[in-house]
């Protein structure tokens, strides 16, 4: 147990405290003490900078499941430092803001805060665990208060749809990423991420290293909104807005990141690792920035925004796994600047997002509406949310001075760079890169003015709206101008970041690039001289704005295009098919007739024991061992079969219950010649007994339907009983060859010499029932027992017709 | 209308006892020769099912005051008990022993455990018989 552990469950034990504050006199908000709970966090991990810093993370480790080589170690270096201060600095901060977003009488705030304490936990639970399984773990755990939290307005009809789709996809990709954790302990023997890394020889050209690789992947992907799996976010956004600020923009799709970059050691320097991560990265890029464009509610357009964003980082995560591919340091240094551009536009996406979810939770919130299209001319009303929302689109968008600009500027560098590569066949796509970058952040820069401009420039139109607009309250304000600030500084003063966080997290990320005792060397600079990336931004503000003014009727453009063919529509269709399918399959199999399930139950029996059967060559037939036939067996088989082939051409089922009884008494005459005088007693006794049922379940048989016809003759029920028939003989007749062949000793042997001496008795039969097995005979009796008592009750304890319980039909 | 079965009535009163006898004998021999608890308690049974036959249900119950569930009870109850005594003589469960003893009359006579665990058979044999019977019975 160290400090990091605890860590990791203070907001657990919070999280069971919430509701007891609802006992409070007086009842305070709860966000008040709850806020305490990331703001020590937040205090605590910054004070593990410089230990970090110099290289001395804590490694601590409680043992869970020993045996199973699953302990609970926590690990804090670079990288885990770093979303740890994201999870904790901007969890303070949405707790604040929602303090004064929740209204404590209408919400159920307490709800709320246990909801997002026990994310906040399980989200420093996944970046700080070493332990694979415990890592998945806490990821399901974020996956499902992600889902509560998405719900929390249960009573809307779209939170309840969209948190179920989130759930589906998240857990499916959960799923995904345990069992590519299996394949990597199967490979290399341990769950510790630490010693996975340092056994990458092992994974290197292992034949499960590619399923490892997609599995895992589809994990990531699917938690960070990467393409096809970006469908859920748009629609979690009908969480409240601080939930939509912390998980869907700041934390919870970032886990994916997360993962891609702390297994990067493990898998860098693969191709497929490259191309995947890099190229599906690109198309979420453009696709979600594409998207955004013709968003007209600010949420949803802020969802793609953020799906574009992380597709970015994820490119760049892609680009700069590169590096492990490389011998040559220079080299590997030289394409490791991407990784350092995706830490840093992370870390500037947190906070530009962070802030720009919550204007739109203020203008939300003050305004009544998010639609773009009721919405204009709020600047001189709402002054301080129109700066916070300024600073935080002109950085999305890349405009200096802000952190958006440094990380745009490193992205072009990452992509020009990767046309020299020059390896995995890049030479082919090396134009293209930059191009889909540029576009991208085309339009990046152009939805990012539409943010802005149309919801607070133009006219007020206030009979639209269904509340008179003015400006937040001071505590709403807090959080996004502090957010907002630190977009400012970021920008301005990017060594605080780059030496505190960034040089750390990259020597966790690319450890194989350090020699013992170095440090990477990070500067970032506003000024670079006039290189190409510089005249790309300059290019992407031009035509930029040139889109934005178009963007209109660009729209009208697109429209058509999207509408016809979308990934919802495959999703929605797709749960309809799977619902209908496995509807229809049920209903055509489970069709409620018994005689249909006795049909399968022979045909699967007929098939298993035939097929065994002869894919090992279990047909043989031996008569060696055959006793001689004498006339009375002949005779009282032939009339055996004759009576028991006659019962079901009987046209009366008296005769079909007498020709039974028929067979039963040829069975007695068996028992009489083949010397079973017990068993021959007790098989006319049984016989007729059962005869005397079969007789008194005919008399009593309904008067309304009776059935004196024949049996209809069905081909089926004909080709099954043959089947199982000629089944069951050739067994019988291949075991009894089996015997012969393979001669064990019968134990009867034992029995017989042993029934007098050790029993004292001369009836072997009796003895072995009552004596040598009579475990076997004290349990029948209670057989017979509980069947008496089962008539018995069913015919004294019988309802009436009124008591009748009525079975759902 | 009266049946006037009074052939029927006086053959079952001598019948009877020559299948109780009967239902007797196969129950002792069983050790030795055919027979044992199973048969012998079918054959007893049978002997009520054709009191019940001859005579009416009612009659019956009231010479023989026996609630036939309890005395399947009672059967299963004694075949689990010799199991359940043979583990106070430090043997495992539903271990049998037999011996020779010198009785006043019989003479040298075998005796075993395993009668006893027999009689819980019969007995049983007997009750859920004669229940199933008279449930249907009384339900017809």
């Amino acid at each position: 147990m160290s400090t990091l552990h605890a860590a990791i469950i203070l907001p657990f034990i919070l999280a069971i405290g919430v509701p007891l504050l609802k006992r409070l006199p007086g009842r305070p908000h709860p966000g008040w003490a709850v806020l305490l709970g990331p703001a020590a966090l937040f205090i605590y991990f910054l004070g593990q900078i410089p230990s970090v810093q110099a290289g001395q993370g804590i490694v601590s480790t409680i043992p869970w499941i020993p045996s199973l080589g699953i302990e609970v170690t926590v690990l804090l270096d670079g990288l885990s430092l770093l979303f740890a201060l994201l999870i904790s600095g901007i969890g303070a901060l949405v707790t604040l803001y929602s303090i004064f977003y929740m209204d404590k009488k209408r919400e159920a705030v307490h709800r709320f805060y246990t909801y997002l304490l026990l994310f906040m936990g399980a989200m420093l639970g996944v970046v700080l665990s070493d332990n694979l399984i415990v890592l998945y773990g806490f990821w399901e755990l974020t996956s499902i208060s992600s889902f509560l939290l998405i719900s929390f307005w249960h009573h809307r009809e779209r939170s309840r749809y969209g948190a179920f789709k989130s759930m589906l996809i998240t857990v499916f990709g959960g799923l995904a990423m345990l069992a590519g954790f299996v394949l990597l302990y199967r490979m290399t023997g341990t769950f510790s991420i630490r010693e996975i890394i340092q056994s990458t020889d092992l994974i290197k050209g292992h034949s499960l290293m590619l399923p490892t690789l997609l599995l895992v992947l589809l994990g990531a992907f699917t938690k960070s909104a990467q393409f096809p799996f970006h469908i859920w976010l748009p629609d979690a956004m009908e969480a409240p807005t601080p939930v939509s600020a912390y998980l869907h923009s700041a934390t919870m799709v970032k886990a994916g990141l997360y993962l891609v970059a702390r297994l990067t050691p493990v898998f860098a320097g693969q191709a497929a690792w490259f191309w995947l991560v890099s190229a599906v990265g690109l198309i979420t890029l453009i696709f979600g920035s594409f998207k955004a464009i013709k968003q007209t509610d600010l949420k949803a357009m802020l969802a793609f925004s953020t799906i574009s964003q992380l597709g970015l980082i994820m490119a760049l995560l892609g680009l700069g796994s590169a590096s492990g591919y490389f011998t040559d340091i220079q080299q590997s240094l030289f394409y490791s600047k991407a990784t350092m551009a995706a830490i840093f536009h992370l870390l500037n996406h947190a906070v530009f997002k962070g802030a720009l979810f919550m204007v739109v939770g203020i203008v939300d919130h003050e305004t009544g509406t998010r639609d773009i299209r009721k919405l204009g001319g709020l600047m001189s009303i709402m002054p301080v949310t129109f700066t916070v929302a300024l600073i935080g689109t002109f950085s999305m968008a890349g405009i200096p001075p802000f952190g958006g600009f440094l990380s745009k500027e490193m992205f072009f560098t990452a992509v020009l760079n990767a046309g020299e590569m020059g390896i995995w066949n890049m030479q082919t796509w090396s134009l293209w890169f930059p191009l889909i970058a540029w576009v991208a952040s085309v339009f990046t820069f152009a939805y990012s003015m539409v943010l802005l401009f149309r919801t607070f420039t133009g006219k007020l139109q206030e009979q639209e709206l269904s509340k008179r607009p003015h400006e937040a309250p001071v505590g709403m304000l807090i959080s996004p101008v502090i957010m907002a600030s630190l977009a400012l500084v970021f920008g301005l003063f990017p060594g605080l970041l780059s030496y505190s966080l960034i040089e750390p997290a990259m020597a966790s990320i690319l450890p194989g690039l350090l020699a013992p005792g170095e440090k990477f060397q990070v500067s970032i600079q506003f000024w670079h001289g006039w290189t190409p990336e510089v005249f790309m931004t300059i290019g992407v503000i031009a035509v930029g704005i040139l889109v934005f003014a178009l963007s209109s009727k660009i729209k009208a453009l697109h429209n058509p295009l999207f509408t016809r063919f979308s990934l919802n529509g495959v999703y929605d269709s797709g749960l309809r098919t799977m619902e209908r399918s496995s509807q229809w399959i049920t209903n055509k199999y489970m069709t409620g007739s018994v005689r249909h399930y006795l049909i399968y139950i022979f045909a699967f029996l007929i098939v298993v024991l035939g097929v065994i059967m002869f894919a090992f060559d279990g047909f043989s037939l031996d008569m060696s061992s055959y006793a001689p036939v004498t006339i009375y067996e002949t005779a009282i088989l032939l009339a055996l079969i004759i009576a028991a082939s006659a019962v079901p051409f009987a046209n009366s089922r008296l005769l079909a219950i007498i020709l039974t009884g028929s067979v039963g008494y040829m069975v007695t005459l068996f028992f009489v010649i083949f010397r079973a005088p017990d068993l021959a007693l007790t098989q006319l006794i049984v016989e007729t007994v059962s005869v005397t049922l079969f007789l008194l379940c005919f008399y009593h048989l309904p008067k309304l339907k009776k059935e004196l016809s024949v049996l209809k003759f069905k081909l089926t029920n004909f080709l099954i009983s043959l089947g199982v028939g000629t089944m069951v003989t050739l067994i019988a007749l291949s075991a009894l060859s089996a015997g012969s062949s393979h001669p064990f000793e019968s134990i009867s042997k034992f029995f017989l010499e042993a029934s007098y001496k050790l029993a004292g008795g001369k009836n072997v039969v009796n003895v072995i029932l009552v004596d040598f097995r009579g475990f076997d005979t004290m349990l029948e009796i209670v057989v017979l027992g509980i069947a008496s008592l089962g008539i018995y009750a069913m015919i004294r304890l019988s309802l009436d017709d009124e008591q009748q319980v009525q079975l759902p039909s | 209308m009266k049946i006037n079965d009074v052939i029927l009535q006086t053959v079952t009163k001598i019948v009877v006892f020559i299948i109780l006898t009967m239902a007797v004998y196969l129950f002792v021999s069983g050790h030795n020769s055919p027979g044992g608890g199973f048969i012998g308690g079918l054959v007893l049974a049978s002997a009520l099912v054709l009191l019940f036959l001859a005579f009416d249900t009612e009659t019956i119950m009231n010479r023989i005051p026996l609630d036939f569930k309890m005395v399947a009870a009672v059967g299963a109850f004694i075949a689990v008990a010799t199991g359940v005594v043979s583990l106070f003589f430090d043997v495992p469960f539903l271990s049998q022993a037999y011996s020779y003893f010198n009785l006043p009359v019989f003479g040298q006579t075998g005796l075993a455990t395993v009668t006893i665990f027999e009689l819980g058979v019969a007995l049983a044999v007997v009750g859920v018989v004669v229940t199933i019977i008279l449930s249907i019975s009384e339900d017809v």
